[in-house]
């Protein structure tokens, strides 16, 4: 997926639209700062999230990261392979490396997240 | 607030190289390079060179400072011949252990080797505590650098830098030799749990020293994250982890570390009664289901009871799979017993494994 047709969470989290589904992941910055994956834990499908919400969290050797819902929803299909192919985090994030969809209850409200170039600016301020 | 933190003089390296630099007790110092798991395997299998000039450098002279280090530490310093470093606790009084340090003896003088978080602690124990001996202790952290070069390739790496036979030091000896021509002390030591060197070098030609070693093909900058993750493997106890001033050394499994039959040391009395106490608890390895990693402080439980505390837990990259170590009741210590780790709300299936976790073939 190109991310310049995706939105963005400060919390590194990407967003892409289609139609009321979206599709959620993290960021090539989110895999590139915690490096050394080595288990992500995704919720169930039919959960119903708030925007906001942890739905799963990521594990590197360093630390635990919570994954948050950029938008409200309900999971309807969830990326089961990827716990065993943490590698796709790394080489595409914005592709292979997907984690959940959901039918999203407001969908103007991805209008309110960044486009890739604020998202942008927001990791290089955040890296200094 | 931020305090402003103290650097080594290979600060400026690791910052052009992508160290990623971190506050670690004190001091600006790089957690990775690259990543953790690749730096961790460079030292299991080619070499990997290590920035550890935060660790304190205390050198101790005169005609007393056997006897004040046999007082201040838990080995037998009077033992140690010329050229032999053995690993010590400092205890206090009511046992509880304020730092594990290594004890240096050369020709002339002896040198303690402390951890950075407790070097201003033990200066100032060693102040507290050196009125009547004939000695004289100086803080050479600042002046003189310290580096590590760990893993198989090391003697040939280190062999690079100095005349001084370093393929015929046996493990845990030191010794004075020239590297790169200039005064170093060089000892076959480690925190890695695989051979390798620490060499401590002038402050002001550390720099030479690590890039002419770097210029090794197989050489690899590495930062305390995968020392972190190596001497978890090697089952080395890390001050603040598994060792605290809460902590006697029979307890934290350490006992090997003790010679009662030393010259009086402090805390003597009561570590020997931690020594014959029973039902103290016991430090041992656990092998976690899945990959989730149990981190400092997760409960350690036996069906509903509580019965111990990890204080150290990763993904083990050697072996591939989640590995802790923790402190548990010795009802639950016995190899193979299983019981639960809580990480952030579920209950993991663990296993009490043999320590240590890796072991090099010898």
């Amino acid at each position: 997926m190109d991310p310049a047709t995706l939105k963005f969470s400060k919390s590194h989290e990407w967003l892409h639209l289609d139609g009321e589904i979206a599709t959620v992941g993290i960021t090539d910055f989110a895999v590139e700062a915690l490096t050394d994956l080595v288990f992500v834990d995704l919720p169930e499908v039919g959960r119903t999230l708030d925007a906001g919400e942890i739905f799963g969290e990521v594990e590197s050797v360093k630390a635990v990261s919570d994954l948050y819902a950029p938008v409200a929803g309900e999971v309807t299909e969830v990326n089961t392979g990827l716990p065993d192919d943490l590698d796709a985090l790394g080489e595409d994030p914005f592709g292979r490396g997907w984690m959940i969809r959901v039918a999203v209850t407001d969908a103007s409200a991805a209008d309110a997240l960044l486009d890739e170039t604020a998202y942008r600016e927001h990791c290089q301020s955040a890296g200094h | 607030m931020t305090e402003t933190l103290l650097r080594t003089p290979f600060h400026a390296w690791h910052a052009d190289h992508g160290g990623r630099l971190v506050d670690f007790a004190g001091w600006e110092m790089p957690v990775q390079y690259t990543s953790i798991i690749e730096e961790h395997t460079a030292v299991r299998c080619s070499a990997g060179l290590f920035d550890i000039a935060h660790m304190g450098r205390l050198m101790f002279s005169g005609p007393d400072a056997c006897r004040l280090l046999d007082r201040l530490v838990t080995n037998d310093v009077a033992a140690l011949e010329v050229g032999q470093v053995r690993y010590a606790l400092v205890c206090r009084d009511d046992g509880g252990i304020l730092d594990d340090v290594l004890v240096y003896r050369f020709a002339d003088d002896y040198l303690l080797v402390v951890n950075a978080s407790n070097r201003v602690k033990i200066v100032e124990w060693i102040e507290d505590h050196c009125q009547g001996f004939d000695v004289e202790v100086v803080d050479r952290t600042h002046d003189w650098a310290m580096l590590a070069v760990q893993g198989p390739g090391s003697v040939e790496l280190v062999a690079g830098v100095t005349d001084h036979d370093v393929a015929a030091m046996p493990y845990y000896r030191c010794a004075i030799g020239p590297v790169l021509g200039n005064p170093a002390r060089i000892s076959r030591t480690g925190y890695t749990g695989e051979d390798g060197f620490e060499l401590i070098v002038p402050a002001e030609v550390a720099v030479s020293v690590w890039e002419r070693l770097m210029e090794a093909e197989d050489a690899m900058a590495c930062g305390l994250g995968c020392r972190d993750t190596l001497r978890l493997e090697a089952a080395m106890p890390l001050y603040g982890h598994e060792l605290d001033e809460h902590t006697d050394p029979y307890t934290a499994g350490l006992g090997f570390a003790v010679k009662m039959e030393a010259d009086e040391f402090i805390g003597r009395e009561a570590v020997l009664a931690a020594r014959d106490r029973d039902g103290r608890r016991r430090r041992v390895g656990l092998r976690l289901e899945g990959r989730r990693i149990a981190r400092e402080g997760a409960s350690v439980f036996s069906d509903a009871s509580a019965v111990g505390e990890v204080t150290s837990g990763t993904f083990s990259p050697t072996l591939e799979m989640a590995i802790a170590m923790a402190y548990v009741e010795p009802a639950v210590a016995e190899l193979g017993t299983a019981v639960e780790v809580d990480i952030r709300g579920k209950r993991v299936p663990a296993e009490v494994v043999k320590l240590p976790f890796y072991r090099r073939d010898a």
